[in-house]
């Protein structure tokens, strides 16, 4: 077999690893015991989860009228957090199933990391409406089930209703297309561990993967076909969010540009967030020849095209308001951008649309710090873009004699610390008890140098 | 039923490939191959034909489309109508996002478990491995001994020359799983 030609693009695997390097060094960290670094990230989590929970559990027995809201404001922080977490999910089914699906080989290196952002992403999403019922343990009444009070069926007209079986079924395959994605890397642990706990469990997971090319064929089958479910699911569910906003009848929530920008949005944080967490375990578990500076590189202009479609969108609101001839539409704009919340619109706007310019410069996509602080900035435009939605729009309404205002309270903001403690404690946890980078698909994908006895083995052949 | 099978091992997916392709030329019988990977091109050079999981997929997706268009029909329409901003009762434009998350919940489900229950994967099950380092760096492929056209030394020779790190006889368990 003659040698590759030199490749014209950049290698996806650098340092000349084998197959058996590969599997050593993504199963390393879970041999190695935790880092000072992992214990101090770990320790942080943990609190502001355990903060969250306190806070939650004083909501739900005091009831919600612990939160900042009023007549006017009826949703503010716990929506703003809920379409935030949403839409960081987002990015992580956009990397496994729409990468996928353009066969973008590069993705191996991030898809499993990305997933599980997904994952926790919807966890944490899925707690602010949950709370928001005031009487969560009344969640139930969310199905449609035969009932004794009637039998009273839910709306299905409401895209409340919606969103409840778009999350939960986005929920759910994306856990399921996780799980499945494991599948032969828990061979691979269950086969290279010792007898013990750990071998244990991997091989009652695994669910028995043999490695049998039969198997794999009907795998990479279903694999294709999750892709291709997830990604109009992706489409859909950020879709719904958006209606929750577009059905109503307020100046500012009622447009039909909303779909789209918040599908551009959802996907844009959502990248900003996979290359906060991309960035930090790339140092933190010596993961630079897997996940390199092509990765990036090619993250960042996905980020940046999405930030300028947003940027777009932007401007198109504010000419659909202008072009309406809608005073109360122009008002709401207008305020937006001049009004009490001026600040806020501000902030998202350089964060989202004048910072990440910065990306058309090669260089400084090459440079790891710069690139870390413009995506802390782009994650916390893209939160202001929902908090400027939400609370803007609401807070001067048709009466101005029931104009308010907003200011979050201590539980809210307890409330959001708890959902990133949330957040890192999995993601953390994720890191050490599972590979970070998906070993099956990394092997398949880059065409990694033959190991050097093969080389000499061809060259013996060949005389 | 025992049967003799050929194990043989080796390091490279394109010597996999190639030798996979020249055995089933010479009319041996192809018990398996497994791979750390999925080997494109392996299924053709194995004969496999494609899977039909897609059709199970499709029809798990129109039941959940179908079933949750008629649901939501029936309990808006039929069941108790209920006047919501006077919207006709069988409005179906509102029917669709909920149909179409059931469908992909319902394709999605229906395709993952039709996968388990075909390559017979469940939780617990103890495969025999037929060499543990298939799942890290190692290429396998089993062929049949009992056809009429096997001839072990021929067999032999020939993998060695697609560079078979090694070539083993082994026996298959009762029930056709590899030992």
């Amino acid at each position: 077999m003659p040698d590759l030609p030199p490749l014209l693009r950049p290698p996806l695997v650098t340092g000349n690893k084998t197959l058996g390097d590969v599997t050593r060094d993504i199963c390393a960290p879970m041999d190695r015991r935790p880092t000072a670094l992992w214990w101090g990230a770990f320790a942080v989590s943990l609190t502001a989860l355990l903060i969250g929970i306190a806070a939650v559990w004083y909501q739900i027995a005091t009831g919600i009228g612990t939160w900042g809201l009023n007549k006017t404001v009826g949703w503010a922080f716990d929506i703003t957090n809920f379409v935030f977490w949403v839409g960081i999910g987002h990015a992580g089914t956009l990397i496994s199933a729409v990468l996928f699906l353009f066969r973008q080989k590069w993705r191996t290196a991030v898809n499993r990391s990305a997933e599980a952002m997904t994952l926790f992403a919807v966890m944490c999403a899925g707690i602010f409406p949950l709370i928001h019922m005031g009487r969560p343990w009344l969640a139930f009444w969310m199905a449609p089930y035969p009932n004794t009070r009637g039998p009273l069926w839910v709306n299905f007209k409401s895209p409340l209703l919606w969103d409840v079986f778009a999350i939960s079924t986005y929920l759910a395959i994306s856990a399921v297309f996780w799980y499945i994605g494991l599948l032969p890397d828990l061979a691979t642990i269950r086969d290279r561990s010792e007898p013990g706990w750990r071998k244990r469990i991997s091989s009652f997971l695994c669910l028995g993967w043999n490695g049998s090319a039969r198997t794999w064929l009907r795998y990479e089958t279903v694999y294709l076909l999750l892709a291709g479910l997830a990604t109009p699911l992706v489409f859909s569910v950020h879709t719904i969010v958006s209606m929750d906003f577009a059905t109503a009848v307020i100046p500012g929530w009622h447009t039909t540009i909303f779909p789209p920008y918040f599908v551009a949005g959802a996907i844009f944080s959502g990248l900003a967030m996979v290359l906060t967490l991309m960035i930090i375990a790339r140092a933190v578990m010596q993961l630079k020849d897997y996940i390199t500076l092509t990765h990036i590189d090619r993250m960042c202009k996905l980020m940046m095209s999405m930030g300028c479609i947003v940027g777009l969108a932007y401007g198109t609101e504010f000419f659909t308001a202008f072009y309406s001839g809608n005073g109360y539409e122009q008002f709401v704009f207008k305020n937006r951008a001049l009004g009490p919340f001026a600040w806020a619109y501000w902030t998202m706007v350089s964060c989202n649309v004048l910072i990440p310019q910065l990306l058309w410069v090669r260089k400084l996509r090459a440079t790891l710090p710069v690139v870390f602080v413009i995506v802390i900035l782009v994650n916390v435009g893209m939160w202001f873009e929902r908090f400027v939605i939400i609370v803007t729009s609401l807070h001067r309404d048709f009466l101005p004699s029931s104009w308010a205002s907003y200011t979050p309270t201590a539980i809210e903001i307890a409330t959001f610390v708890g959902s990133f403690g949330l957040f890192f404690t999995c993601f953390l946890v994720f890191c050490r008890i599972a590979p970070v980078i998906a070993i099956a698909e990394i092997k398949g994908a880059a065409h990694l140098p033959k190991r050097q006895a093969v080389e000499h083995h061809e060259e013996e052949q060949a005389a | 039923m025992s049967d003799r099978v050929l194990v043989a091992t080796f390091e490279h997916e394109d010597d996999l490939l190639a030798a996979t392709a020249a055995v089933r030329r010479d009319g041996q019988r192809i018990v398996d191959a497994f791979t750390p990977y999925a080997v494109h091109g392996l299924e053709r050079a194995m004969g496999l034909r494609p899977s039909r999981l897609t059709w199970v997929c499709f029809f798990c997706g129109m039941a959940g489309a179908l079933g949750m268009l008629w649901f939501e029909h029936w309990t808006a329409a039929i069941d108790w109508p209920l006047d919501v901003g006077g919207k006709p009762w069988n409005s179906m434009p509102s029917d669709v996002p909920v149909a179409f998350e059931a469908a992909v919940l319902l394709a999605g489900f229906g395709s993952v478990l039709a996968l388990l229950a075909v390559s017979r994967l469940f939780p617990g099950k103890q495969p025999p491995i037929i060499d543990p380092r298939v799942t890290d760096d190692r290429f396998v492929l089993v062929i049949a001994q009992s056809d009429a056209a096997f001839d072990l030394n021929v067999i032999t020779t020939q993998l060695a020359d697609f560079r078979a790190l090694s070539v083993e006889e082994r026996v298959t368990l009762p029930g056709g799983e590899l030992q």
